[in-house]
């Protein structure tokens, strides 16, 4: 075990009237990864960013090497040593710039010498690439060009450029494949090597427990327990970032699947979906399982009106439907919470009754003035239906969290009575507390003979809760399982565009019972 | 102690915020009362009225477009046009009144779609293509007057005299008085109304709004957008032409260029707009108060014969402390936390 590197003690922050943190504890020593978790709205953004210089804190101390220190701006914090990987690369990166460029960043910020050498960034932007072994990455592109994960090297060598004692990494795996997963984790265990302080923000619990030597749960603004990784188990953490025991296993489905509700033949955009066709039937979960990329975006989408298609029929309770724009989709009886829930789905700097009386306006305004008292009815009652956590039905979205953001975007459809429901990757940056919320109101709307369609990459949960599940892989179905035969090795196989050997014994492995994951 | 002092500060935000644009309108009213005694009467008031009756229109029409996260630079040029076109079809044609109403009206539709469709099917970006449509537009009304205004039995470029007059019913539009107001006044303030209770009480208003919020939401809660944009800039050009049918009976005469100097300030109103009672956006009521505070501080500042040319700085100011609280509130109430 390495010495002690970073203390943080007694951290407190408010906003306004809202306590972010208060007594919020944080150690790390040298060459350890240690893992933040916490629901959102523990108040784990909210620390990092006090290391990371960009707000300072109210109250306690911060203590690196063995010295007291202030955290006044992002810049003193890289003064210090502490770099931040933030999960949004892109604000962080200059398109526009090379790489090599991006990599010296902050040294053109530095005073001395006013003329930059081309050659000598390229040469020191190339060494930083070589110890995390990127080298492949050319310095003298444009960081446009970049994949995310690129960026994100180029970021960690940005931080290395400067011996960097502590990073920072805001759930970096969030928008990474599973093998680009697998090489930050080798590049993350080489800086440990090195002696470097790793800070690991990551919802996806199996990645924590696989990088990490030590898990800190926060809860509330503040503390509840650092536990060593090789002497944790899940449920134990589980239970102490929710405050409570959760039981993490749906209950089976208790009724009868019904006619068929949707049917969708051959259909194509002419750009990513190729040939697509699919069932639901009322009551029925189907999970559409796939890769980042294989196209469950713009199935949703087209589906729902949002893109044009190119051919293919829908049919909708035996009627065809001609949905050329989201509003027909809507008359038919569709509805969409799409993935992009702040971009597409709500209007945050709007109010909880704003946004979820707009799909169906006509129903409040029963004489084209808007009933306000029947809004805030409805508002009220989503909020208790959906158990969304906010003081008032007038506040802005933007200051919920994401959970109950997302609760919004699915409780809006509500008075519409939709009877088919397109969730696309709903549990996205949802707390575990909101996830499990959500589970159970999709398992109500189907109980209510409605029919979902689950659209996620995340195979755990939508094991856990479809009823059959379909596998999308570069935009074609490539594989239907049912329940009993869905296990994660075998989706992952089929969405990373694999196929079994036919002949070979299917051996239909045990299926996880623990369906909720986080 | 220092959170005392921020959240002292925080109040003082929000109440400016809500409040400031009044506190000021009554202050100028209280300062400019005590400075001359011709100010606080009935008849200057209902003054004041009349002269910011043409700018509020045009503003209302700039409301809707900014609403739905547009923009209308040619609601001046548009006004210019219906202006001669009413009184071009008095003096040249002697229309019936009827038609002297309906045709600009239809101008500003026209006008209004033409916007649309640049902005909507081609897909320029609202600023500039209501730029290109304001020299366009422009340009039209000048061509078609030669670039003469038009008045009463006006000599013809082809010889002779024109043949008709402003009929006496029209110029009562611009003129006349009804229970104790002038006409534009009560054509003003049922406007206002009007597009208050659309804007804030309807469920059109609610998809103009979200519209302008955030269209991709709002496309996939099953709003069409392009239509909702369209109806905002053809409400935009007979707005527009409206202040222009005004103007001409207002004045008498179809002036050339009656509405490039108005479209700047009716703009001005409606950001002067967003800092009433806390909107932060672009609203009726908003709309008519950022007139309003314009037209009374350059109707007191004549009274106190300050020099005409500096009017402008004025204005300039009042626009920058209404903007200023809008967006230093703006920023509080959504900074996330």
């Amino acid at each position: 075990m390495g010495e002690l590197l970073l203390s943080m003690t007694a951290i407190g922050k408010k906003f306004g009237p809202v306590t972010a943190l208060q007594g919020a504890e944080f150690q790390l020593n040298k060459g350890e990864v240690h893992a933040i978790l916490g629901v959102n709205g523990a108040g784990k953004s909210t620390l990092i960013k006090i290391l990371s210089g960009v707000y300072p804190q109210d109250e306690g101390k911060i203590r690196l090497d063995g010295s007291d220190i202030r955290l006044e701006s992002p810049k003193a914090a890289k003064e210090q040593g502490i770099y931040c990987v933030y999960q949004e690369v892109d604000t962080a990166i200059v398109a526009e710039l090379t790489v090599g460029e991006n990599i010296l960043l902050d040294t053109f910020a530095e005073k001395g010498n006013p003329f930059v050498s081309k050659q000598k960034i390229n040469k020191r932007a190339y060494s930083a690439l070589l110890e995390l072994q990127a080298e492949s990455i050319d310095v003298q592109q444009k960081a446009a060009n970049l994949t995310l994960a690129e960026k994100q090297m180029v970021l960690i060598a940005r931080a290395l450029v400067h011996s960097a004692k502590i990073i920072i990494f805001d759930e970096p795996t969030a928008p990474l494949s599973i093998h680009e997963s697998e090489k930050l984790y080798a590049v993350i265990t080489k800086l440990k090597a090195q002696g470097v302080g790793c800070v690991f923000i990551s919802h996806r619990l199996p990645e924590v427990f696989e990088i990490s030597d030590r898990i800190t749960v926060m809860r509330e603004g503040t503390l509840v327990k650092t536990y060593e990784t090789s002497e944790a188990d899940q449920d134990q953490v589980i239970e102490a970032m929710l405050g409570a025991a959760l039981s993490n296993e749906l209950e089976p489905r208790a009724h009868d699947i019904g006619t068929t509700l949707l049917e969708v033949e051959n259909l194509s955009d002419g750009q990513k979906l190729k040939d697509l066709s699919l069932t639901v039937a009322r009551g029925e979960v189907v999970g559409v399982v796939g890769l980042v990329g294989a196209g469950k975006t713009e199935l949703a989408k087209a589906l729902f009106g949002g893109t044009p298609l190119t051919s293919g029929t829908i049919k909708l309770s035996g009627k065809t439907a001609k949905i050329k724009h989201p509003a027909d989709a809507i008359k038919a009886g569709m509805a969409l919470i799409p993935e992009e829930r702040r971009k597409e789905g709500l209007f945050v700097q709007e109010s909880l009754e704003t946004n979820a009386s707009f799909p169906n306006l006509k129903k409040f305004s029963k004489r084209l003035l808007m009933d306000r008292k029947e809004e805030k009815r409805f508002a009220d009652q989503i909020i208790e239906r959906l158990r969304i956590k906010t003081n008032n039905t007038e506040t802005p979205l933007i200051h919920l969290s994401g959970g109950n953001q997302q609760k919004v975007a699915i409780g809006k459809w509500i008075s519409l009575d939709s009877a088919l429901y397109l969730f696309d990757e709903p549990t996205k940056g949802v707390d575990i507390g909101a996830k499990v919320d959500i589970f159970k109101l999709i398992r109500q709307l189907a109980e209510n003979g409605k029919g979902c369609l689950y659209f996620s990459s995340e195979i755990h949960e939508a094991i856990g809760i479809s009823d059959r599940i379909l596998v999308m892989y570069n935009g074609q179905i490539v594989k239907e399982l049912s329940r009993q035969e869905a296990t994660q090795e075998r989706i992952l196989l089929y969405a990373s565009g694999g196929k079994e050997e036919l002949g070979e014994e299917q051996k239909l492995g045990e299926r996880q019972r623990n369906s909720v994951s986080i | 102690m220092g959170k005392n002092k921020s959240s002292v500060k925080d109040n003082a935000i929000q109440f400016l915020f809500k409040y400031g644009a009044i506190a000021l309108l009554v202050f100028i009213i209280f300062y400019f009362s005590t400075i001359s005694d011709a100010f606080f009467t009935y008849g200057n008031f209902t003054d004041i009225l009349r002269s910011i009756s043409i700018v509020t229109l045009l503003a209302l029409g700039v409301t809707f477009t900014l609403v739905v996260d547009g923009f209308d630079l040619s609601v001046g040029s548009t006004m210019s046009l219906s202006t001669v076109v009413a009184a071009s079809l008095m003096v040249w044609y002697d229309m019936p009144l009827w038609l002297v109403l309906v045709l600009p009206l239809l101008i500003g539709v026209a006008v209004g779609a033409v916007n649309s469709f640049l902005i909507v099917v081609i897909g320029i970006p609202d600023l500039l293509a209501t730029l290109s449509m304001m020299y366009i537009v422009a340009g039209l009304h000048r061509t078609y007057t030669e670039g003469y205004s038009i008045y009463n039995n006006m000599p013809l470029t082809s010889g002779g005299t024109a043949p008709g007059q402003l009929s006496e019913a029209f110029l009562w539009i611009g003129q006349g008085q009804m229970l104790g107001l002038p006409v534009p006044v009560w054509i003003m303030l049922v406007m206002v109304l009007a597009s208050y209770v659309i804007l804030n009480h309807t469920r059109w208003g609610r998809v103009l709004y979200m519209t302008g919020g955030n269209a991709e939401a709002a496309t996939l809660s099953g709003v069409s957008v392009k239509k909702v944009k369209f109806t905002a800039y053809v409400v935009s050009g007979i707005f527009a032409s409206m202040a222009g049918i005004l103007f001409t009976a207002r004045v008498g005469s179809g002036q050339i260029d009656a509405g490039a100097p108005l479209m700047m300030e009716a703009v001005a109103a409606v950001f002067v707009g967003y800092s009433v009672l806390g909107a932060g956006k672009p609203n009726a009521l908003g709309t008519f108060f950022g007139a309003a505070v314009i037209g009374i501080l350059l109707n007191g500042l004549t009274i106190l014969n300050l020099p005409y040319y500096a009017f402008d700085i004025i204005k300039g100011g009042v626009l920058v402390a209404a903007l200023a609280v809008t967006y230093v509130y703006a920023k509080k109430k959504f900074s996330k936390t």
